[in-house]
């Protein structure tokens, strides 16, 4: 056993950097140059910038929206939300007593915002990475009343804006981009520019 | 739940049988080390890597030379990793300017993505550099990956092979697959990924000031290179503490689909590969139709609790299923297929928080593992896994009917089910037991972050996952704690090498036995029969061990939460 302990020594710290050199750095750093060549913005991020060129976010990460004048995000358990470095759901349980007391007061502002109906869930539920970037489609249109008193525009109008930044997808269901979403607002306020 | 869901759920499952044969065509391919298109290429690499390591890929090596081989290699594997993560504060690749990791955390973090677990007891972004990610984690994501498909070889030889002493040469096992299936696979798939909004970059961070004026700051890196072998290699560390929830790993409904068809395309190859190993694909099929019945009933259970949502929410005027922990673009379908693919199988990625599926979506999650992640399984892991359960079938059978114990031509004799209930006895053992004593112990009950039968869970969860090499978890557990970095540490590597020991025991002792040829005596092992019985099996062996505990926790937690009885 002793010289089949040696001989396999080796062949295994031969392989391990062998396998290193390939796998952990030919590999990733050969796929890095290939992306970066063949897909810059996707590779990068997908950012986005505004009139004046400043990158105001990544088209495919959530961003916190606090103004009634926007749309707004999911409740975010990512930092203190929607952080970019601390990705990460509340791991709440069901029927957790902290669950009801994060839920509750959403659901009462909500209320106090005017919408009557049942709330749709995603609007007072924590994501799984706290950055996601949608809304499902009913909890947008129940915050469009709120939008359009904000900017003082009609509500047909935020309403259609919605519809029209509906995505769906073969393998996956209605959702709107919110900063797409908002966007699309500000640049329907005759492009005066928002901030 | 809706036609949408299901449509999903059925072209998820119609697809993968279409690909199980082309797969498990080109898996035999390397099981009996044949040459391939690619060989053109990476055959100069092949040749080059068995010459400087001394390695001569024809000599063949009986089952405790390959064991020995194996154990080494991952032993070696580990202490680099070790190395890697515990000076990262020294090493380049750092633009953060992270420090090295602790003992106890580098310690966990080797072993986990060496037994193919991918625990994180960390976050992704906060914690790992990029070249950490590539160099210390990345490597094991291909290798274990590849181990475990040398192993699921090495023991279908055994059944394969008559009157021999071998069971096949480790190093050539492991260079084949990683150089002609997941290294040309995973480069497809990355430019994939990367062309559909997964980042592929050596910055760190990103800054944007978002529109309403605020400074976000995004962590990237190298995502969709690790995230590929990540999926393809049933590993399931993310690069980002949310993992495939995070919108850089997994950006649209698509990436989704095709992630979870990564996870488990190598293994339904596996099954028709083992078919055509020992002479009848009818044998592998039978095998995969076990394990895709096991399967559809996860599915079912888990989609229907998280589209009839949170009765706790509903009571305050939320309407829908469980959103908590789910993200929109994937919706309720996706996100539950997602847990139970990955559950299934031993990936552990996740594209939804567990921790906060209604308790018996979140159950079945823990039960698949529970019944060794034999449902698909791991790449490698789960076939070999599940053949194990096929020899306890087989001799039930022959205690129930009085024939002679044999499976695809081969006597199942004393030796081999001893060894076998020894593999599968690791699990109820480690689990119930680490379990026990993390929920007496002051350490361990410092552990989970909710209250009540749902913290019951999160422990539960946590030494289910590690001891089935998993890697998901009920993520409010804090497990970046000496208690728990240490004893999943042991949790893993016990649920990987005392189970692949046995087994590798197993196969070299059916390996040196003759061919026994179907007779009237033998129980067919093709028809539906013996699919019943198969997953008869898997369930009662899983109920009996772990119900007790999943009345403790899930259970427990359903009746509280029908009740709106809050902890």
């Amino acid at each position: 056993m002793g010289k089949d302990f040696t001989s396999a020594l080796r062949p295994a710290i031969v392989m391990t950097i062998l396998f290193a050199a390939l796998l952990g750095l030919a590999y990733p750093l050969a796929m890095t140059g290939i992306g970066q060549a063949l897909f810059p913005h996707q590779a990068n991020g997908s950012l986005i910038a505004d009139a004046q060129g400043r990158v105001i976010g990544s088209e495919i990460v959530g961003q916190a929206f606090a103004a009634d004048r926007y749309f707004q995000t999911r409740p975010s358990a990512a930092g203190k939300g929607y952080d970019g470095l601390a990705s990460s759901g509340s791991n709440l349980g069901p029927a957790a007593q902290a669950l009801v007391d994060r839920v509750k007061p959403d659901v009462d502002r909500r209320r106090h915002e005017g919408i009557a109906g049942p709330i749709p869930a995603d609007l007072v539920t924590a994501s799984g990475s706290g950055l996601d970037p949608d809304l499902s489609p009913a909890a947008a249109l129940a915050q469009a009343p709120r939008v359009a008193r904000a900017r003082g525009i009609a509500w047909e109008r935020v309403r259609a804006l919605v519809a029209e930044q509906t995505e769906d997808s073969l393998f996956g269901v209605p959702h709107v981009n919110v900063l797409a979403l908002n966007r699309a607002l500000d640049s329907l306020a005759s492009g005066s520019p928002s901030r | 739940m809706t036609l949408q869901g299901w449509f999903l759920i059925l072209a998820f499952i119609g697809l993968l049988l279409a690909l199980t044969k082309p797969v498990g065509l080109w898996l035999h391919a390397l099981y009996e080390g044949r040459r391939t298109p690619l060989h053109r290429v990476l055959g100069p690499v092949e040749r080059g890597f068995y010459r400087l390591s001394g390695i001569d890929p024809a000599a063949e090596q009986g089952w405790r030379r390959y064991a020995l081989h194996m154990l080494l290699f991952n032993v070696v594997l580990m202490a680099f990793t070790y190395a890697v993560l515990r000076l990262q504060g020294v090493l380049p690749g750092n633009p953060q300017r992270l420090a090295g990791l602790s003992p106890h955390l580098a310690f966990n973090t080797a072993i986990s993505f060496a037994t193919n677990t991918n625990w994180q007891s960390y976050g992704g972004e906060s914690t790992m550099s990029n070249l950490s990610q590539m160099l210390g984690l990345a490597i094991h994501n291909f290798l274990s990956a590849a181990t475990g498909i040398a192993l699921a070889f090495a023991l279908f030889r055994g059944f394969a092979r008559a009157e021999a002493k071998t069971v096949g040469n480790f190093w050539a096992d492991v260079t084949r697959v990683t150089l002609y299936l997941l290294l040309p696979l995973c480069i497809v798939y990355t430019l994939f990924l990367i062309a559909s909004g997964v980042p592929q970059t050596l910055a760190a961070t990103i800054e944007v000031d978002t529109l309403e004026g605020i400074r976000q700051v995004l962590a990237t890196g190298p995502v969709a290179s690790q995230e590929a072998i990540k999926m393809l290699g049933t590993n399931g560390g993310g690069f980002f503490n949310a993992n495939s929830a995070h919108p850089f790993e997994n950006p649209t409904a698509l990436t989704n689909f095709v992630q979870m068809l990564s996870i488990f395309v190598v293994g339904f190859g596996l099954t028709w590969c083992f078919g055509r190993a020992v002479g009848n694909t009818r044998q592998g099929w039978a095998i995969l139709s076990a394990m895709v019945i096991l399967f559809l009933a996860g599915v079912t259970v888990t989609y229907w609790q998280e589209a009839a949502g949170n009765p706790v929410l509903h009571h305050l005027g939320v309407a829908g299923g469980n959103m908590e922990g789910k993200e929109v673009r994937f919706g309720i379908a996706a996100s539950s297929l997602f847990a139970v693919v990955t559950t299934a199988a031993s990936c552990g990625a996740v594209n939804a928080m567990h921790d906060s599926f209604t308790a018996l979506g979140g159950m079945i999650p823990l039960f698949n593992m529970q019944l060794g992640e034999v449902v698909i399984g791991g790449v490698g892991a789960g076939i070999y896994g599940f053949l194990l359960f096929a020899i306890l079938a087989v001799f039930v059978a022959g205690l129930m009917v009085g024939r002679t114990p044999e499976y695809v031509g081969k006597k199942i004799e004393a030796r081999e089910v001893k060894l076998a209930v020894l593999a599968i006895a690791v699990l109820p053992l480690m689990i119930l037991g680490l379990t026990a004593l993390s929920s007496v112990a002051a350490q361990g009950l410092a552990g989970p972050l909710n209250k009540g039968p749902h913290g019951f869970s999160e422990i539960l969860y946590a030494f289910t996952s590690a001891v089935g090499n998993n890697g998901s978890a009920f993520a409010g557990l804090t497990a970046s704690t000496p208690w728990y970095d240490g004893l999943l540490g042991v949790a893993m590597w016990a649920g990987r090498f005392f189970v692949i020991v046995p087994m590798l025991a197993i196969a070299g002792s059916l390996a040196a036995k003759k061919h026994t040829p179907e007779s009237a005596g033998s129980f067919p092992t093709t028809g539906g029969l013996w699919v019943g019985l198969l997953v008869g099996i898997i369930l009662i062996l899983g109920g009996l061990t772990f119900l007790p505990s999943l009345a403790l926790g899930p259970i427990a937690d359903h009746l509280a939460m029908i009740r709106g009885q809050l902890s």
